[in-house]
């Protein structure tokens, strides 16, 4: 099963003694910062966890996959993710213990 | 922003909790998702995105230094997939970005049209 925010809610309940309010607030405003950092242009380095960069993507050539049909793909800005060491290092354990 | 700086940010705004405990919330948070993603459980964040890991075959690696062949096994890696409202809302703003520049860049004009008028 995924973890999911009411998971995580749950957790800062059992584990750190918020009410369930304050929990479920937390993780929701936790999420909210790091989407308010990113929407600002701010990269989000959470050492440990890892990086949330921006990229400027240029217009570039698509294809309707459904029709074919050529449209161009327009100019964005997308979010990618850089694991950090620690936290690369503790998933390649788990591929190790398989 | 920084791990502590995000922290900062929460502590402002959550105003009945002591920076100690944000900290202490958002060290939980993360370990939690790392714990989640190291015993290959996916991570799923409405609105935000989710985390799962994709798996990279063997292969033969090279040492840097002395050129020699090493055999890697396969592994996994952690990958993270920006959900809609992230997506929309990052998108939304290199556009905001792009109608500032040119709003400048036409006031800009219109300063140096200004100029010689007021010679």
């Amino acid at each position: 099963m995924a973890l999911t925010k009411a998971d995580l809610a749950e957790y800062l309940f059992e584990e750190l003694g918020l009410n369930k309010r304050e929990a479920k607030e937390m993780v929701e405003a936790f999420y909210e910062e790091i989407r308010l950092a990113l929407e600002s242009g701010m990269q989000v380095k959470l050492s440990g966890f890892g990086n949330f960069d921006l990229r400027n993507k240029a217009e570039r050539p698509g294809r309707n996959p459904k029709t074919g049909e050529e449209t161009p793909i327009s100019a964005r800005r997308v979010v990618t993710f850089h694991p950090g060491q620690k936290l690369k290092a503790r998933v390649e354990a788990y591929a190790g213990s398989q | 922003m920084t791990k502590s700086e995000l922290i900062e940010r929460l502590t402002k705004k959550q105003g009945h909790l002591a920076y100690k405990d944000v900290e202490l919330a958002v060290k939980c948070l993360l370990e939690q998702m790392s714990q989640t993603l190291s015993s290959g459980d996916r991570i799923e964040i409405r609105g935000f995105g989710s985390f799962s890991l994709h798996y990279r075959p063997p292969r033969i690696g090279r040492n840097p230094k002395t050129g020699s062949s090493v055999a890697l096994s396969g592994k996994y890696v952690p990958h993270f997939k920006p959900g809609k409202d992230l997506r929309e809302r990052v998108d939304a703003s290199l556009l905001r970005e792009r109608e500032d520049a040119n709003a400048s860049l036409t006031s800009s004009v219109t300063d140096t049209q200004a100029y010689p008028a007021s010679d």
